[in-house]
């Protein structure tokens, strides 16, 4: 039954079976196959006896040239470090003003920050630091906590509502569900709020004097009695073009009525002094930018 | 179509769907209140369906037919339709996880349409709904035609098929509702898993009782692979899901092992779920259908050896490749690296074994989509196989690794060789098993060929500039040391590519959607032909004849 033909084409025998019309022929493994089995297994072969390869019952072979994963990337993070040493020793001491001076120490700032600022804040404050709904912008020249180098490294290091020990902390207050203020109320200190930054209100003047009445026994311990901010407390500034929450009515009421608690990440156990340095350098000049 | 079932299989039909349904009752009972019931419900219905569907003919005529004379092909052609189906699922769902890399917004806002659900809705879809069903509805009809014996069994085929597609559902439906083990290809939890090994092991059985049955002296090479892949599957797909339920009633479940363990025993799974349903039961396909469409012999049986044994022995090492430079020992490493060039010639073997063949027949290639359907396959068989091996390479693993690079190379391999030779199995097996002269429209095949052939190109090329944009990005260093780029960065580098790769996919998902078109037209309307020589005939002669165990 096993009956081998011999293919016109090819001129090679088949192996004599045949499956629902299919045969097989016989033709040998080309030459190239064997040669190319034989380079991969011999290049193996010397992989194996030059690197860590195969277990053995507690341990493994460590292969000739004695290369190991763990403490190359051990050396190559200390050869880093020691490469980087000199500058960013120079970035966690130095003071901001004197880094500013320095061309050389800018210029690694200019290098370093960019990524830093894209991997660790754009998340929040937006890839062109301008802020979102909820996150202020970084680039307006108003601080909640205050722009200085000193404070900029301070909110970096403890964060704004984190749960570092130290962490700054500011709330606004839930004026309406807590009961202090009438929905009324809300809407008539909304309107004042908003014809401070020249918000056009189309409230009447009376109504206005009611609002800052208003404004001025419950805002102004924080925002102040200009309503021009208090950093100290990180209480914003009301009369500038920038709402993190919003400055339309909708916005504004529901801030008054339910309060609001922004939170920033404390970055000292996660970003250097240098690094933290070299975002506050990079900020304040973003901003400087952004602000001719 | 139940007609040919005897009256003792209508009823061991509705006792198992019963039995199915009152587990799947007693899964909602218990389940009440988390995703475990609504597959209980899910499971209920579905057997529930299948229980009146054959108590409806529990009474009617005994079948009249003379059973061992022919192929039993209901199965099969139930499973075709299936594997349809699901691509159309998984690859619409596929362009629209695209669309969401590129517009986020395309969520919608939904929890369960973000792109943590919804992507394994599209890998387990194309992958098990898709190519699982194909897998299961040919390895019927080949393993049939090359022992020229009927299937051992009338129900435990129907029970495999549908048994399966409960598993893909419950799967497909329990990630929309957040249920996952976290292990990629490996999602469903702990009682979809069990499910799985019972319907597993039933069509191991049913495989092995129909070879024995087989009037062919020898075992044709397309049913080593599938054999392979289906034992394979099981001892993976048991290991890798080992794990203790956090509650019966819950589907939440852990892990039996943990740490570098549950990532070794992860990938040593996800990279043979590769080799072993993703290679080696379509390399079953090609082995069947290609040689069959060209009516060539097949180049070299040697060659076929050498692929078959090469490649079972030298994948199962190659899983740890998916974890260079990660917390794993530097000689596991070494061990998948080696073992994954090994792996290139024994795949190119395989690969050239499926070109070779064509010789003599590529003015059928040229004239004959379907052909030539598989022949690209073969073609991005070999090209997804080297770059395979290359990119277990380590130094070139810590440019591609967690990269689009990764992505396009599983599409090449997924797109380019694994659906292509499906499609044209299917159109080559559709006019078979439904008598049919030709498919409804060759034009049709054309134009589905050309559609899948560039959305191919287009995603692979899509992914491979933006893996290696992404690669090198991530590895750039300024003067300073530090990085000269933030992840963001690369993100925005990325998006037109992002944008390329969902319109390769959609033009390979309107050639999926033209060509289940064309198959229920087929099946509606074109005319109709005599079986050529397509039932189990005695060894010597011609005729009809008594399969061994009928």
């Amino acid at each position: 039954m096993s009956v081998k033909e011999r293919d016109p084409l090819s001129g090679h025998e088949t192996t004599g079976h045949e499956w629902n019309g299919i045969t097989e022929l016989n033709t040998r493994v080309p030459r190239a196959v064997w040669f190319f089995i034989a380079v991969t297994h011999i290049w193996a072969l010397v992989y194996w006896v030059l690197m860590p390869a195969w277990p053995l019952v507690t341990t493994y072979t460590k292969g000739l040239l004695g290369y190991d994963d763990r403490e190359r990337i051990k050396q190559q993070v200390l050869t880093a470090d020691a490469e980087q040493a000199e500058w960013t020793r120079a970035l966690a001491t130095l003071p901001a003003e004197e880094i500013r001076q320095d061309a050389v120490l800018m210029a690694r700032v200019e290098q370093t920050a960019p990524a830093l600022y894209g991997d660790s804040c754009a998340a929040c404050h937006g890839s062109d630091a301008a802020g979102g709904p909820g996150f202020p912008s970084l680039v307006d020249g108003a601080w909640l906590w205050g722009g200085d180098a000193g404070t900029i490294m301070e909110t970096l290091r403890v964060g704004i509502n984190a749960p570092h020990p130290e962490s700054r902390w500011a709330q606004m207050l839930a004026f309406g569900e807590t009961g202090i203020l009438t929905r009324p109320q809300i809407r008539t200190v909304v309107d004042y709020v908003q014809s401070l930054s020249g918000l056009d209100t189309e409230a009447a003047p009376d109504r206005l004097a009611e609002g800052e009445t208003i404004f001025a026994e419950n805002c102004a311990s924080c925002h102040g009695e200009n309503a021009k901010g208090i950093q100290e407390l990180g209480a914003p500034n009301l009369t500038d073009d920038f709402w993190i929450y919003g400055g339309d009515d909708a916005s504004m009421f529901t801030t008054i009525n339910l309060g609001r608690q922004g939170w920033m990440p404390a970055w000292e156990d996660r970003l250097t002094v240098a690094e933290r340095m070299a975002l506050t350098l990079y900020i304040q000049d973003l901003g400087a930018e952004q602000g001719e | 179509m139940m007609n040919r079932l005897t009256t003792g299989e209508r009823q061991a039909a509705m006792v198992l769907s019963g039995m199915v349904a009152l587990a799947g009752f007693a899964m909602a009972i218990v389940g009440r209140g988390d995703p475990m019931g609504v597959h209980g419900w899910i499971t209920l219905i579905f057997a529930g369906v299948l229980f009146f569907l054959v108590g409806n003919v529990l009474y009617g005529p005994e079948p009249t037919e003379d059973r061992s004379a022919s192929y039993y092909d209901d199965p099969t052609k139930v499973g075709i339709l299936l594997s349809l189906f699901w691509a159309v699922v998984g690859m619409g769902m596929g362009v629209w996880v695209a669309a969401q890399l590129a517009w986020p917004e395309l969520r919608f806002d939904a929890a369960w349409s973000s792109f943590g659900r919804i992507r394994p809705v599209h890998t387990s879809g194309v992958i098990f709904g898709f190519g699982g069903n194909a897998l299961i509805a040919t390895s019927f009809h080949i393993m049939q035609r090359t022992s020229r014996a009927r299937l051992a069994g009338h129900i435990s085929p129907w029970f495999v098929l549908l048994g399966f597609n409960l598993f893909c559902i419950i799967a497909a439906s329990g990630y929309l509702m957040g249920v996952t083990q976290s292990k990629e290809y490996a999602e469903p939890e702990w009682y979809a898993d069990i499910w799985l090994v019972i319907v597993w092991v039933v069509y191991f059985v049913l495989y092995i009782r129909t070879l024995a049955r087989r009037n062919e002296p020898h075992i044709y090479v397309a049913n080593w692979y599938y054999l392979a892949f289906i034992l394979v599957v099981a001892v993976l797909h048991i290991v890798n899901n080992l794990a203790v339920p956090a509650s019966f009633g819950a589907a939440k479940s852990y892990s039996a092992f943990s740490g570098v363990q549950d990532a070794m025993t992860q990938w040593w799974y996800g990279h043979n779920a590769v080799a072993f349903f993703l290679t080696a039961g379509f390399l079953g396909m090609l082995y069947y259908f290609l040689p069959k469409r060209a009516e060539r012999p097949i180049y070299s049986y040697r060659l076929s050896i050498l692929s078959f044994w090469g490649i079972v022995f030298f994948y199962i090492w190659a899983g740890s490749h998916h974890l260079h430079y990660t917390a794993i020992p530097q000689w596991v490493q070494t061990l998948g690296m080696t073992f994954s060039v090994m792996l290139l010639v024994p795949s190119w073997a395989s690969a050239g074994n499926a070109l070779m063949t064509l010789n003599g027949a590529w003015h059928k290639v040229r004239d004959d989509a379907t052909l030539r359907f598989m022949m690209v396959a073969a073609v991005f068989y070999g090209l997804s196989t080297f770059e395979g091996s290359f990119m277990a390479i380590r130094p070139v693993n810590s440019l591609s690794h967690y990269t689009d690079w990764t992505v396009g190379h599983v599409h090449a391999g997924a797109m380019g060789w694994v659906a292509l030779i499906t499609f044209g199995s299917i159109y080559a097996v559709v006019p078979v098993l439904w008598r049919k002269e030709t498919m409804y429209s060759w034009k049709l095949v054309e134009w589905h060929f050309w559609l899948a052939l560039a959305g191919t190109v287009i995603y692979v090329f899509a992914m491979w500039n933006s893996g290696i944009t992404q690669g090198l990005m991530w590895r750039t260093y300024t003067e300073s040391g530090s990085l000269a780029y933030s992840f963001t960065d690369t993100l925005v580098a990325m998006h037109p590519y992002y944008i390329a790769r969902m319109i390769g996919g959609a033009l390979f998902f309107a050639g999926a959607v033209i060509g289940a078109f064309n198959v229920v037209m087929t099946i509606r309307s074109a005319g109709h032909q005599a079986p050529q020589l397509d039932y189990p005939t005695g060894s010597e002669a011609n005729e009809p004849a008594v399969p061994a165990a009928e």
